[in-house]
């Protein structure tokens, strides 16, 4: 057996692969379903190895404007909270998104709003993909439905950030958070230099690089109408690129399928499950998981739709990313919504028994 | 092979780390696992349970509807897991914890009075692993050598000189288990 095969949550490998993808940075503040990502931090101690700061911070906002901070000089910084404590980020994620400063925002989810209850929710679909700070802005948000992909994400989550300069967040949920899976970590990469900061980020305000020119000012004030126009035009010109390139999915059984499942996260490991009972009955059922929830995969959604009978959205929420597929499929075929909140999970035979209500005989 | 277990009884009991340490086993087996905890405001004496499977194809949902085993260790567990064990199942309870036994026809039941002997042998904290011997005798999904390798990388350094000991409840716990 490999050495590095372990078992983790999806929490720990989380924390483990931060160090190991050489995260400068990392300020936090406990809350459940995700305190093991500061805890295993805490036991670890990248700090006496690679050099990784990892600060208990003293609130939410404190943490993201850390990141915000260390972002700032191109460090490579992140946080990770609970729904309640993501919603205290988001004035931070928006003045980040602003000034296009690269920073990594993991959020576990749990059942709301307000503090609701600590078992798994997906109700935060909205606040990371529309976002719950002020302005025209986007975050990349990205969907880990494994423990083994809550490691591999770290390492996306750093080069996208980085290539695209904008806060990216990492949306799980508490069942992912929480559960062990076989995971296969990462080798150790180096933290970045002062050298290669220099080289990669020309933009950064950390005092590196002046000689030959001018110094970096960020600032998400703007006094000028016109100005802060152009910059808000020159950030869409960004995203349209970024939906344009960075659309991430993946299809299960869902090429040749008349009924279709989308689901993320921890809903999708559960419809699965739902997606081969119903295979081994004759239906020809198939599910598409969106990877990347923003950009989210429309077009390969309109595809679908344009052989499938009909699509069943899967969530723990009320109905929120069965709005985008709607918009996705522009009626073409029906949408149903099927879905649990409040930290109630479904079983996998729920969504099977919601899932043949669509199957027209 | 695929193997959907539910652990549950007192918080306390060790039930979350005999899964653990159940599921490390089957990775050194090259099995697939899953380790999926129920993690609300659980407490110590309040009920706790946890969700393995151990599979040697990709493992879909980590939630289920229905298990292949129950392990069973106080009556409100039994009362709520009962009904979801496959036909051709297996129930395994604890007979200090389960004053009401359980009444399908249609699964294997079988018990383990764990309890009992680790009051005798003066140390509750083996209880688990007597539990997990009585599963591995009825259900073989792993060697006993690969939960002792699986103890060796589950446990700190510091803790493997209470391997031999745990093994050796997990070898009792398999003289233990009865068929009901």
């Amino acid at each position: 057996m490999k050495k590095d095969i372990v078992l983790l949550k999806g929490n720990e490998a989380i924390a483990k692969a931060a160090y190991r993808y050489g995260y400068d940075g990392f300020f936090g503040y406990p809350i459940t379903p995700q305190s093991e990502i500061l805890e295993t931090l805490s036991l670890d101690k990248p700090w006496e190895t690679t050099g990784m700061v990892v600060l208990q911070a003293e609130s939410e906002i404190a943490s993201i404007n850390m990141v915000y901070a260390a972002g700032a000089t191109g460090k490579c910084a992140m946080t990770s909270s609970s729904s309640p404590g993501v919603a205290l980020m988001q004035e931070g994620i928006s003045y980040m998104a602003a000034c296009e400063i690269p920073g990594l925002v993991v959020s576990v989810g749990r059942g709301g709003p307000g503090l609701g209850t600590i078992q798994p929710g997906q109700a935060d679909y909205y606040q990371a993909v529309y976002g719950g700070g002020n302005g025209d802005y986007h975050c990349i948000v990205l969907a880990p439905d494994s423990v083994q992909e809550m490691a591999d994400f770290m390492g996306l989550a750093k080069e996208l950030m980085f290539k695209w300069r904008m806060p990216l967040i990492i949306l799980s949920d508490g069942v992912i958070g929480q559960m062990m899976e076989k995971v296969v970590m990462p080798p150790f990469q180096p933290r970045r230099s002062d050298d290669e900061i220099r080289e990669q980020c020309p933009w950064a305000t950390n005092g590196l690089g002046l000689k030959g020119r001018k110094y970096n000012f960020m600032s998400s004030l703007e006094l000028d109408a016109a100005e802060m126009q152009k910059r808000n035009r020159a950030m869409t010109d960004k995203y349209n690129r970024i939906c344009e390139t960075e659309v991430r999915y993946e299809s299960y059984k869902a090429d040749d399928a008349e009924y279709i499942i989308i689901a993320y996260g921890c809903s999708a490991r559960i419809s699965m499950n739902a997606v081969d009972r119903l295979r081994s009955e004759g239906v020809k059922a198939g599910m598409l998981r969106p990877i990347t929830l923003w950009p989210f995969p429309t077009k390969k959604i309109k595809e679908l739709a344009s052989h499938c009978k009909a699509m069943l959205t899967v969530e723990l929420s009320e109905g929120q990313m069965v709005n985008d597929v709607r918009a996705a499929v522009e009626g073409e075929v029906p949408v149903s919504f099927f879905g649990r909140s409040g930290g109630v999970v479904p079983s996998p035979h729920e969504v099977y028994e919601a899932f043949k209500e669509l199957v027209k005989p | 092979m695929t193997e959907e277990i539910i652990i549950s009884g007192f918080g306390g009991q060790g039930m979350l780390s005999m899964g653990k340490i159940l599921a490390y086993a089957g990775i050194m087996e090259d099995k697939q696992v899953s380790w999926m905890p129920a993690y609300g405001p659980e407490q110590r004496g309040g009920t706790a349970n946890v969700t393995v499977i151990v599979s040697d194809n990709p493992i879909s949902s980590p939630i289920l509807s229905q298990y292949d085993t129950a392990i069973v260790l106080n009556q409100p567990s039994l009362e709520k897991f009962e009904p979801l064990v496959k036909p051709g199942g297996t129930i395994l309870y604890d007979g200090y914890g389960i004053y009401k036994r359980p009444s399908r026809t249609d699964v294997n039941v079988y018990r383990i009075d764990a309890m009992e002997a680790a009051a005798k042998m003066s140390n509750n904290k083996v209880f688990n692993m007597l539990v997990l011997g009585g599963l591995l005798k009825v259900r073989p999904i792993v060697t006993v050598e690969d939960v002792v390798l699986g103890l060796h990388k589950a446990l700190p350094e510091r803790h493997h000189k209470l391997i031999p000991m745990n093994e050796e409840a997990i070898r009792k716990g398999m003289d233990l288990v009865v068929k009901v």
